[in-house]
């Protein structure tokens, strides 16, 4: 094999890792937003389409190019807009008013 | 500026891409930082598709006109694409909506495989080449046909129950057979074993490449609904690997370090739901028992009797109670039930009751898709309580609600001996009374009785998810 090839392997094998260690810690919660994330993530395939769309020099080629280009295309940006929407719905709501009515209502309940 | 230059500008651009990746994987381990993290991502993906668009400009050759069209009209369309179905999507319906997105990751890694393959097989490629293309080829392909599949059952336009290909899982093997032959013979053929010549490689892919797709759909179609979450999360890897292959077919480092995150993840996210299931992975991929029927159901005979509720005795039980611990389930995913769920709780809080939501790790249809859903609803996320924390608190709680969730919930588990032996349960049978809404007495996925509907203590409310929680509010707002 070439040096260029075992550098790569060499990233490869510790790029795994490093996705074991970041996504282990994960709690279940967030697991539909990060498998949502992890799945807009590999739209990085979009970079491959673009390499082949430029050295593509016959109808087959553009073809193939073309259609990868979209669906690369179509993963990255649906990808992170969806896991975002889901996200945006993680937040807090203000919670003044519901601590406020929850005590007034255990009150009325125990003299009930 | 050089040539020199330009190479080394976008490569470290390529770095700061995938840094962004991991950085923003990592936040997303809390909610509090989650948003950020997906945002970061999304930078990483910007920087990295720029880099790559200057470095093809700039790079030998520059870049052709029709180039930049395939490019920018396929940037338009599928971007487009991707951002109006993904605005638009309801949020029970997102899960296939990332099976979709999954699947057109996995095509679009397939076609980059078989563009290099056939532009390397008139050049004659080295044999570690042709093994990474051939690879992506194969992967990037049952990907594709896979996910649409998964995404198929989830949407219902294919019925969820497992179906069987003629010749069952021997079809299923031997298609595998064929597409590993395939795939051998292309290797041997690049590494000189075998004299092939260039019209004969192209159909040995094409072989390769259909049986692939094929081998996409029998492998899910004999698997059940449920189980469509940890399928979809394999194939989500799956993805990640044939992105990875494809960068090292073209010695793209961001694309290697992209892929084997992802593919590291979504090995992890399978696992993990399997555990919750108290299956394996191989178990669930050969069809296991979800299409068995009679084998675990003999373990429990249906001991005691089952004791109906009104919906007015089970909304004075809770509108009465201290504490109420909703667990829902995946019949209330099914129903679409969120919003009523939501409001019978903001009921039951306006009178003083402390409400809060056991969410088992598979609650829904994909791991943590029960979050999603009743955040979606507007239920503040600090009510949402995981199995670990929630556990001990049952034994306080005056009434449970169980809204469509089964098996998580039956006590059996805690026994060894039977189909869900093992299983990590939601404590709802320590509670001191148990509501459970439930269309009938049908068995859950595992095909077992549940015990906790026979307990003294449980009163069953016959209704759809929806209807029932309806029905509920509308007799908690009449006391």
């Amino acid at each position: 094999m070439s040096p260029d090839l075992l550098t790569s392997l060499a990233i490869f094998v510790l790029a795994i890792l490093v996705g074991f260690e970041v996504i282990s810690k994960v709690p279940a919660t967030l697991h539909t937003p990060l498998m949502s994330g992890a799945n807009s993530i590999h739209g990085i395939v979009l970079v491959g389409a673009m390499f082949i769309a430029s050295q593509a020099d016959n109808p087959v080629s553009y073809l193939l190019a073309f259609i990868a280009t979209t669906f690369g295309a179509m993963n990255v940006v649906g990808g992170y807009v969806v896991t975002d929407r889901m996200l945006q719905m993680f937040r807090k709501k203000p919670t003044a008013p519901k601590a406020a009515s929850g005590s007034g209502g255990a009150s009325g309940a125990s003299g009930a | 500026m050089s040539q020199e230059w330009l190479t080394t500008v976008v490569y470290l651009a390529w770095l700061v891409g995938a840094a962004c990746f991991v950085l923003g994987l990592h936040q997303m381990n809390s909610p509090a930082t989650a948003r950020n993290g997906n945002r970061l991502s999304a930078v990483g993906m910007a920087i990295a598709v720029v880099a790559t668009l200057f470095g093809l400009v700039t790079g030998p050759g520059g870049l052709s006109g029709i180039a930049w069209a395939i490019i920018l009209v396929g940037l338009a369309i599928g971007g487009g694409a991707g951002w109006y179905t993904a605005r638009t999507v309801k949020m029970t319906a997102m899960p296939q909506l990332v099976s979709i997105f999954n699947a057109v990751g996995g095509g679009a890694a397939a076609l980059v495989a078989i563009d290099d393959f056939i532009r390397l097989s008139s050049e004659g490629a080295s044999l570690s080449t042709t093994i990474f293309v051939v690879l992506g080829a194969v992967i990037g392909s049952v990907t594709f046909s896979g996910s649409l599949i998964a995404g198929g059952k989830l949407q219902g336009l294919i019925p969820g129950k497992p179906i069987y290909a003629p010749g069952g899982q021997l079809t299923t093997i031997a298609v595998a057979a064929i597409a590993a032959i395939g795939t051998i013979v292309l290797i041997l053929g690049a590494g000189g074993a075998l004299e092939l010549t260039s019209s004969t490689t192209l159909i040995v892919l094409g072989l390769v490449v259909a049986t692939g797709l094929i081998f996409g759909i029998t492998m899910v179609l004999p698997i059940g609904g449920a189980d469509m979450p940890v399928v979809i999360s394999l194939l989500n890897s799956f993805t990640g690997t044939a992105a990875a292959m494809a960068g090292f077919v073209i010695q793209n480092p961001v694309l290697i370090i992209s892929g084997a995150l992802v593919g590291a993840s979504g090995g992890i996210l399978t696992k993990l739901m399997a555990d919750a299931m108290n299956r394996s992975v191989l178990n669930i991929i050969a069809g296991g028992f979800g299409g068995g029927e009679g084998t675990v159901a003999a373990m429990t005979g249906v001991g005691g009797s089952v004791r109906a509720v009104s919906a007015d005795d089970a909304a004075i039980q809770m509108a009465y109670a201290q504490n109420v611990i909703i667990v829902p389930g995946y019949g209330l995913a099914v129903a679409q039930a969120q919003h009523q769920v939501r409001e019978l709780a903001e009921l039951l809080e306006s009178r003083g009751v402390e409400v809060k939501y056991a969410i088992h790790p598979v609650a829904g249809r994909m791991p943590g898709h029960m979050n999603v859903l009743l955040a979606e609803a507007n239920v503040p996320y600090p009510q949402l309580k995981e199995m670990e924390e929630i556990n001990p608190e049952f034994d306080r709680a005056d009434v449970a609600l169980v809204v469509g969730a089964n098996d998580v919930t039956n006590p059996a588990a805690r026994r060894p001996g039977n189909a869900i032996s093992g299983m990590p349960i939601l404590n709802v049978d320590h509670a001191k009374s148990i509501i459970v809404i439930k269309r009938s007495m049908g068995r859950g996925y595992a095909g077992m009785d549940n015990e906790l509907y026979t307990d003294p203590k449980t009163g069953m409310l016959f209704a759809d998810a929806k209807e029932g929680l309806a029905a509920l509010a509308v007799a908690v707002k009449a006391l």
